[in-house]
């Protein structure tokens, strides 16, 4: 952890490097997203609910799937990235280091602008939050802080995932922004509003439905099963088996000519 | 201290043809062709040797140096290095070894050198008085001082390649590995590169494995060459018995007094001539450099005479055509 923190230290000093194209970048991660929330309030205003689910209700679940990704892909974009590290052949240099490769791969790059798309998904949360009715106690401020948590982990566990890929095809791996931006668009609305399979895929599969759909459906007290509290519990286990994976293909790599 | 067994590795490499339909094509339908990258190498390395591993391009080099520092694993064969196996015992071996990779930086291009370092540091878990110590002693011995504090991307390639060094250094490595670390240096750069390495290697009996393609690296530096060519090791020895084993012809230049008559003397060709100096080439399996010296005495007034090796890269020019590699 110490030395993950070192790792961010020195990315934040290579970026400041670059302040103008920080500010820049980091104003359009808030607008451009920001633009489709405010296409989103513009069709609330047309027809009142989606599906039995009012504006805010709906703003909660954009927001936090929002926050989950903006700090998951700030934060382990080096493993979005990875497919670069194999290709320059620089993934040797990590191996030569006496640390364990997640650790290494994930200090190789931080997404800072990402801040941009944070603050425009606390905006929208806040918005929800000062709208809803519900009645705020600890335990389920915190339970709403796990749903986040739980989100970060599966957008990780999928970086991860795609990462691994790359030992195997340098190429093709846009496949896996099917998953994460994919991912990401589709679970900003309810999950309930989508058709069987796509619920089950999401459910069982990519466990985006388990990091915001069902515990935000408890945490509105629109379904009371208890299985739908839980979830975001399984969602935290998704990231095991990436990095089983992962660690597989560690051993399958074999780094460039010269 | 190494031990390398056998070793043998193929890499599968991507067969298609030009041109965008194939490489559309090669998305559903890919063919695979086999490239044995080492066949059966075998050798060992004593603590404190400076190794010059050397071969042409595509030889394998770059391959057994990946092998022996734990980042690729070989199809068959064994290797300890200090008694761990690389590529098993990863973490555990690589806290022995530095590597530098000429042609790529460890370093952070956008902030100064020293905060490289301090990462490293941190990366490797150097104690701050170990740290302070040996970064003191690199600073001094690789001239460090002017360029600590200046961000890497504005160092120039000299500058560069004596803090990649330092920075591979910085966790006192048993085994330093240089895979071609004097690419592209200027004459005083690598010259500057070369006295470091050696007394790295006298100082703390650091064994030093490098891959070049200069040769005069080799001459300044190894004492053993290690010479591979498609995957195969076909030398294993010091220079001075491959020069004793390969050296042909040596180059002999006249200074003469004037002499226009033709020169013609047995195993001997005349390389170029002019009226007060004459080059000859002489094949010494056959006869004597002083047999022929003593021969042109007679024929003409000398008055200054020298008697030259063919460089070392002629030998691998040579060595590679006799290896067909």
């Amino acid at each position: 952890m110490k030395l993950y923190l070192k790792y961010l230290k020195i990315h934040f000093m290579s970026q400041m490097e670059y302040r103008t194209a920080f500010i820049l970048l980091t104003i359009g991660q808030f607008f451009v997203p920001f633009l489709i929330f405010v296409s989103m309030v513009l069709l609330f205003k047309k027809f009142d609910h989606l599906m039995g689910w009012t504006l805010p209700e709906v703003a909660l679940i954009y927001g936090i799937i929002h926050i989950s990704f903006s700090v998951s892909e700030g934060l382990a974009r080096g493993f979005d990235s990875f497919s670069n590290l194999v290709r320059t052949g620089d993934f040797d240099r990590l191996l030569v280091r006496p640390r364990s490769t997640v650790i290494q791969v994930l200090g190789s790059k931080f997404e800072f602008t990402r801040l941009g798309r944070f603050f425009q998904s606390l905006v929208v949360l806040t918005y929800a939050l000062l709208h809803i009715n519900i009645h705020w106690t600890f335990l389920k401020i915190l339970y709403l802080m796990l749903i986040v948590l739980s989100g970060i982990t599966v957008f990780i566990g999928i970086f991860i995932l795609g990462a691994a890929l790359s030992f195997w095809t340098v190429d093709g791996l846009e496949i896996v922004n099917i998953f994460t931006d994919g991912g990401r668009e589709m679970a900003q609305y309810p999950l309930g509003i989508y058709s069987k399979f796509i619920k089950r895929f999401f459910t069982f599969v990519i466990p985006f439905g388990l990091v915001n759909f069902y515990p935000i459906l408890f945490l509105l007290e629109k379904s009371d099963k208890s299985l739908y509290a839980i979830s975001p519990f399984f969602a935290l286990i998704f990231i095991m088996p990436c990095l089983l994976i992962w660690q597989y293909g560690v051993t399958h790599y074999t780094s460039t000519g010269s | 201290m190494i031990k390398v067994n056998h070793i043998n590795k193929t890499f599968k490499v991507a067969k298609r043809k030009a041109g965008v339909l194939s490489s559309i094509k090669s998305l559903f339908f890919q063919k695979f062709t086999k490239v044995q990258a080492l066949q059966d190498i075998s050798f060992s390395i004593k603590e404190g040797e400076i190794v010059g591993y050397i071969g042409p391009n595509g030889a394998g080099k770059s391959t057994t140096i990946k092998i022996m520092s734990g980042i690729l694993t070989p199809d068959s064969g064994t290797c300890k290095i200090l008694d761990k196996t690389p590529w098993l015992e990863r973490i555990e071996h690589v806290k022995n070894i530095g590597v530098v990779f000429g042609q790529r930086s460890q370093l952070w291009w956008d902030v100064p050198v020293v905060d490289s370092f301090e990462l490293i540091k941190d990366i490797y878990r150097i104690t701050d008085a170990h740290y302070e110590e040996t970064l003191n002693l690199l600073t001094d011995s690789l001239n460090l001082h002017d360029i600590l504090k200046t961000p890497v991307r504005q160092l120039s390639l000299g500058q560069r390649i004596r803090c990649e060094i330092a920075a591979s250094l910085l966790h006192n490595p048993k085994i330093l590995f240089l895979d071609e670390p004097t690419i592209g240096l200027d004459a005083v750069s690598k010259i500057a590169v070369r006295n470091f390495i050696k007394a790295i290697n006298e100082k703390r009996k650091t064994t030093v494995i490098l891959t070049t393609h200069d040769m005069s690296d080799i001459e300044a530096l190894a004492t053993r060459i290690i010479l591979i060519g498609k995957g195969q090791l076909l030398y294993d020895g010091n220079l001075e018995h491959l020069k004793e084993k390969y050296i042909t012809h040596k180059k002999i230049i006249v200074d003469h007094y004037e002499y226009q008559s033709k020169i013609d003397l047995p195993y001997t060709e005349v390389l170029k001539t002019t009226p007060d100096r004459t080059i000859l080439s002489v094949n010494i399996k056959e006869i004597k450099v002083s047999s022929i010296i003593q021969q042109l005495s007679g024929l003409m007034e000398i008055h200054d005479i020298t008697v030259e090796d063919p460089p070392v890269e002629e030998i691998i020019v040579d060595l590679y055509r006799e290896y067909e590699i």
